[in-house]
């Protein structure tokens, strides 16, 4: 809906993005904060994130976050995938609705009930609580997320590509692996991210199901949080924060080339049937 | 063997997440609403099992006969829990119309905006969206602390003379969910925005309808399906939030998702705890199915 781009909206663009972005701002400045007192400013050191790296526990839940992280993205974007295929593609099958309910309830779930009934589950079955418990709850739930995404993809992907392949004698797995998925990564990819992301923040659902031995940086960071706000924490939100931000803008450049290198593949295409 | 293995696959491409979700996510509700059904107990787990498959059917209809709603008699007759459903759903339903009166200028800004800049401003509010959830609750208790960074900045301006008490209130508790889920209702907003026809104003327009009721006669209703999908996301997940009204509105103020996690981790009742999940499921599930009419519906318009 292009139109013209009014001093209201602009106003209300400025004020609704520093909204968004002033608070984690301060966040990283204070980080930065020469002083214990996060709120009193006493110059610029960066001693909070040398005495981090010595914290033991602190490093020990940043190891277990990111390999439950790695691990529950892989598989709930192996799911998800094969999910937002069925939605797509099979539009009748038995029970395709609960499915379909399954797949977009855990989006707006509140987390403590999620948890909460994941523990109960692992706990009827006798399943020790710790690594493996949170890695499955996050798959559970992520796996949702990447249905969506690449659901939205699949929806505008052309068939008639696929059935093209189909029809000069490729496997249906073959069209599918070399027509359809190459077209869908993009989305693939975003949602694994955003798999790697959820699973990396969840403190809730992490907290329900995680057993000794397996605490998450989540889990640490709310535990030092509920004593008070201190430059340490600041100083590993920063961290956080970072690395997060470089993932998706790496990711949004590959995204966007694939974009560029998709279009003149099928105006190419194009030019050759038509 | 081809049409075989093709077959074998689009058959596994539905079982396969479908299994997962039912083990994972739909089985997991039936054992909260049975163990909701049972007396709590000082054991490991902390309750009296309800079903004991072990000891044959007659065994288990004999149990039936055990099961007690004497939890969900317990929260009707602790006004503690239903105020805290009721002001779980106040703080949320009124947070989820800031939300949106904060959020709809900034999707129909993002709407009206060049196309070429769009991209960047979508990347900008999807952002924050990555960013942690507690990490981003975190940063308001500095700003938002008597000392804190908000406070000195009022008190330096001279608009105030004594900080403002907003920590530990409701206040703070809906400042953080709108802040933590606008994203959630710019998205689908303006995703509705965006693709709606101009002509339609400009036609409104040029029949001399001044542009304040061009909006709320035509673009507004327009943009319903993006208004309900965006407050469905906001609503449905702050009325159990926990990590809001923990870390922001202290222990003064009352939320279900906080009185569920404190009867679960510090009263280690779990029966009660159950019981607390079901209703407040129970809540939601209006809510839910609507969200998931309007998901199916923009799926519909998207094929």
């Amino acid at each position: 809906m292009a139109g013209n781009w009014s001093r209201f909206n602009i106003v209300s663009l400025v004020l609704g993005f520093a909204f968004l972005y002033l608070p984690i701002v301060l966040l990283v400045i204070y980080s930065f904060n020469e002083s214990r007192l996060v709120t009193v400013w006493a110059g610029f050191s960066t001693k909070w994130y040398v005495t981090l790296f010595s914290n033991r526990g602190l490093m020990d839940a940043a190891w277990v976050t990111a390999r439950v992280a790695f691990l529950s993205a892989t598989v709930a974007t192996v799911l998800g995938t094969m999910a937002a295929i069925a939605l797509t593609r099979y539009t009748r099958f038995r029970g395709r609705m609960l499915f379909s309910g399954m797949v977009f309830a855990p989006l707006v779930m509140p987390e403590v009930i999620t948890g909460l009934s994941l523990l109960l589950l692992f706990v009827a079955i006798n399943f020790d609580r710790g690594f493996l418990t949170v890695t499955l709850a996050h798959i559970t739930f992520s796996m949702c997320f990447v249905a969506v995404v690449v659901q939205s993809r699949l929806v505008t992907f052309d068939q008639s590509l696929e059935e093209a392949a189909l029809d000069l004698g490729a496997t249906p797995l073959g069209a599918f692996f070399q027509v359809t998925l190459p077209v869908i990564l993009p989305a693939v990819i975003a949602g694994w991210m955003l798999a790697f992301t959820l699973s990396l923040d969840d403190l809730v659902i992490a907290s329900f199901t995680s057993g000794p031995g397996a605490t998450t940086l989540p889990m640490k960071i709310y535990s030092q949080v509920r004593l008070g706000v201190t430059p340490e924490i600041n100083a590993v939100c920063t961290i956080l924060i970072g690395i997060v931000a470089c993932g998706v803008i790496i990711a949004s450049i590959i995204t966007k080339r694939q974009e560029i290198q998709r279009q003149r593949d099928e105006r190419a295409a194009a030019r050759i049937i038509g | 063997m081809g049409r075989f293995l093709a077959a074998l696959a689009s058959r596994l491409v539905i079982v396969v997440p479908y299994l997962w979700l039912l083990v994972f996510f739909l089985a997991p509700f039936l054992i909260v609403f049975k163990i909701s059904l049972s007396e709590p107990a000082i054991a490991m787990p902390p309750y009296q099992p309800v079903f004991d498959l072990a000891g044959g059917l007659a065994a288990f209809f004999a149990k039936l006969g055990n099961l007690s709603f004497s939890n969900y008699l317990w929260l009707a007759d602790d006004p503690l829990y239903i105020n805290a459903y009721l002001s779980s759903i106040w703080i949320a339903g009124v947070s989820t119309v800031i939300t949106l009166a904060v959020g709809y200028p900034i999707a129909y800004g993002m709407a009206r905006a060049p196309a070429s800049i769009r991209p960047l401003l979508l990347m900008l509010v999807i952002l924050p969206f990555w960013t942690s959830f507690l990490i981003r609750v975190y940063a308001w208790i500095g700003i938002l602390k008597p000392e804190g960074l908000l406070n000195q900045f009022l008190l330096f301006l001279g608009v105030i003379d004594t900080p403002l008490v907003i920590l530990n209130t409701t206040t703070a508790i809906h400042i953080g969910i709108v802040y933590s889920y606008l994203p959630f209702m710019v998205l689908p907003l303006y995703a509705t925005l965006e693709k709606m026809d101009n002509s339609l104003i400009e036609a409104a327009r040029d029949l001399g309808c001044p542009s304040l009721s061009a909006f709320w006669k035509i673009t507004f209703p327009l943009s319903l399906p993006g208004v309900v999908a965006g407050c469905m996301l906001v609503f449905i997940p702050a009325v159990g939030e926990f990590v809001i009204p923990d870390l922001l509105g202290g222990s003064q103020t009352l939320m279900i998702g906080k009185t569920l996690w404190s009867e679960f981790f510090n009263n280690r009742d779990w029966p009660v705890s159950s019981a607390v999940a079901v209703i407040l499921l129970l809540l939601l599930i209006v809510p839910i199915m609507l969200f998931q009419r309007s998901q199916a519906r923009a799926r519909e318009a998207g094929n």
